[in-house]
């Protein structure tokens, strides 16, 4: 607010003095366009906000209300949804499938941060022969769409005999298969100056100390992003799942969701949303426990010189 | 503590750049080495092979009696102190003074034992506890000299390591760091020291001997009174002393009286020094210090005349600009030794004083006033 009163040159003039009818139309005038700047940022943000809360407000409706009212605040709040949503129309509960997508979710980050943590220091970090030739492939393949490997990938995992187990939906990443995260630590692990590596040699650390305990902690955010990606596109992912997995008792929450929509004629919305609620707290869980992380490294890792 | 050793030492990069040129140097026990010269001089590469974190491609490197080319930077016995101080930004200064010990699985106590000696006489104990981030660049430049002392290394090796401070901060490093190299050798640990620095006062202040290098070739190898008194080339006449050594292209004649013509003007040559060099007689690099010049009255017998061009007011002493045949002698004179401050475009003479002239080969610009020294 001062600030507008700064830019002006009569308030320059007459400092002490109490405030002139100038002022007061100027610090008016502040106030109303702040109030303005306000409220459009808070319209644009509650329009992109409307679906979320419409969707956690539909979880509590009954199932005839939800086309009846556009309001997102259920008239009588009910879990019904919840519960009979929970024990699902198979054998299985939904604690089945998000326990299943836990196991392909965990093996699959992990490995996607130690697998390409390792790739990307090499190529960063050393010279090889063929350096320049893996590393343009490694972004080739950045470069080629899902879609075009599919068919030679599901062929490649039925003759391993990877169908209708989670394999071939975390092995692959585990190997650093997805170039976009090489790529992406590559490029931070540039910006790193390589003394304190180099220091860490002197120090007497080996190749694999000086990645453990000096690069990694330097890497942190940038892992920290890696594994958050990771965990959400394959919250997320239904195409995988889909295609490799055939047996119900291994669907992980993505496949499930689409489950209760396939066998009922008429559908549960209320329970397919309040699934959907379900499935998504632990994306939001992760993001929102991650994101303070993220923030906390970037500024501890920062290098002063 | 150990003797260090280069023998044709070379550096070829795989583009087939050759940065060292197979250099002969020996840091004897407990030395303190400066390694000086202009950007690109591979002083650093130098530096980086004796560490081990540079391949060598010719030579061999000694420490003590081993030879070092094939051995890890952690096992050389080397500690080095980088120009960014390099300090682990997700450690506390204690872990960063104690990684290398802790790599190595020393016992905890003796860990903690060696961290606080070193912290005692760095002074930063108080800072133990800090990250790198919340010191300043003296502090962090002390962390990073700890780290290095708490191995107990056979050489130390720094790299440029004053180069980021202010001139206050650094002027007190350098006389904290020689006083340590002293103190080390007092209690009957001398240190082994090889010292990076582009900075001659750095090197003129700090070094038992300077090497001076120049484009992967080593000029000159000596103590700093040496290295300023009888540079052994011109190259190192001109970077050793501030301002810079005059050198101009002359003609020395050792015929009858020995005597010297630049331009169209002649002095007389020391007669030790013109019957050193009686059998020269030719083109020469004619080179004398700013601070051997005499600035004297127009007309005065043996002298250059010439015309101020800029006169430098500094305080405790001014730097006349002498133009001389279009050449630019500069001349420093203690201001309490003048009457009246030169102006611009005033005509004065200026008397080398004899027996501090040098003269250089025009081409191999090797001291040839040196010959019979």
């Amino acid at each position: 607010m001062t600030a507008s009163f700064d830019l002006n040159p009569q308030k320059l003039l007459a400092t002490s003095e109490p405030a002139t009818a100038m002022e007061i139309k100027l610090r008016r005038r502040s106030r109303i366009s702040s109030a303005m700047r306000y409220s459009v940022l808070l319209i644009f943000g509650l329009i992109m906000l409307y679906p979320l809360i419409w969707l956690i407000g539909a979880s509590f409706k009954t199932n005839s209300e939800i086309f009846a009212s556009p309001s997102f605040w259920p008239k009588d709040p009910t879990l019904s949804g919840y519960i009979k949503g929970w024990e699902t129309s198979t054998p299985y509960t939904f604690g089945r499938f998000f326990w299943n997508t836990f196991l392909i979710i965990t093996p699959k980050v992990i490995g996607t941060a130690i697998s390409c943590t390792l790739v990307a220091y090499g190529f960063a970090r050393f010279d090889f022969p063929g350096k320049r030739i893996l590393f343009m492939t490694v972004i080739a393949t950045l470069l080629l769409p899902n879609v075009v490997t599919r068919i030679p990938q599901y062929l490649l995992f039925r003759d391993i005999g990877w169908l209708d187990s989670f394999l071939p939906l975390w092995v692959p990443s585990a190997v650093a298969g997805d170039a976009f995260f090489v790529f992406m630590l590559i490029q931070f692990l540039r910006a790193i100056p390589r003394d304190m590596e180099e220091a860490a040699r002197v120090d007497g650390a080996n190749t694999l100390q000086t990645l453990i305990y000096i690069v990694v902690p330097m890497l942190m955010p940038a892992i920290v992003s890696v594994c958050l990606f990771q965990f959400m596109w394959t919250m997320n992912d239904f195409l995988g799942p889909l295609i490799y997995l055939s047996s119900i008792d291994k669907y992980p929450v993505s496949l499930a969701l689409k489950l209760s929509i396939d066998t009922t004629e008429a559908f549960d919305w209320n329970q397919i949303l309040a699934m959907s609620v379900l499935a998504l707290a632990p994306s939001l869980t992760v993001f929102f426990i991650a994101q303070k992380y993220f923030i906390e490294g970037i500024s501890t890792g920062g290098v002063k010189g | 503590m150990a003797e260090l050793q280069l023998k044709s030492v070379e550096k070829t990069y795989g583009s087939g750049f050759k940065a060292v040129h197979g250099i002969d140097l020996t840091v004897q026990e407990g030395e303190f080495m400066v390694l000086v010269g202009p950007s690109g001089c591979a002083k650093s590469t130098t530096l980086r092979m004796i560490a081990g974190l540079e391949t060598i491609t010719g030579g061999e490197i000694r420490i003590g009696d081993r030879v070092v080319n094939d051995i890890v930077p952690g096992k050389r016995g080397i500690a080095m102190v980088f120009q960014n101080y390099a300090l682990y930004p997700h450690m506390k200064v204690k872990n960063n003074l104690s990684f290398g010990l802790r790599l190595k699985r020393r016992p905890k106590a003796e860990i903690h034992d060696a961290t606080q000696d070193v912290s005692k006489v760095l002074e930063i104990e108080e800072l133990l506890d800090r990250l790198p981030k919340q010191l300043s660049g003296g502090q962090a430049q002390r962390v990073a000299v700890g780290r290095a002392l708490i191995k107990h290394p056979e050489v130390f090796l720094f790299d440029e390591p004053l180069s980021n401070l202010d001139a206050k901060l650094r002027a007190y490093m350098r006389v904290r760091i020689t006083d340590l190299h002293k103190r080390l050798k007092a209690e009957g640990r001398p240190a082994t020291v090889v010292y990076v620095t582009h900075d001659q006062v750095e090197a003129m202040t700090m070094g038992d001997r300077i090497c001076v290098m120049r484009e992967g070739h080593i000029m000159q190898v000596a103590d700093p009174v040496t290295l300023y008194e009888r540079p052994a080339n011109a190259f190192v006449a001109g970077f050793i002393g501030m301002p810079e050594m005059n050198l101009v292209d002359a003609v020395l004649m050792t015929n009858q009286v020995p005597h010297i013509t630049i331009g169209d003007q002649t002095i007389r040559v020391d007669e030790g020094l013109g019957e050193r060099l009686s059998e020269t007689t030719g083109p020469v690099k004619f080179g004398i210090r700013p601070q051997h010049l005499e600035v004297c009255p127009p007309g005065t017998e043996n002298a250059l005349s010439g015309t101020v061009t800029t006169v430098e007011f500094l305080g405790h002493e001014i730097n006349l600009h002498i133009g001389i045949h279009g050449q630019i002698f500069v001349a420093v004179v203690p201001s309490d030794h003048l009457t009246a401050i030169p102006k611009r475009g005033d005509a004065v003479a200026l008397k080398p004083v004899g027996h501090r002239i040098h003269l250089f080969d025009r081409y191999s610009e090797q001291n040839i006033s040196l010959a019979g020294l």
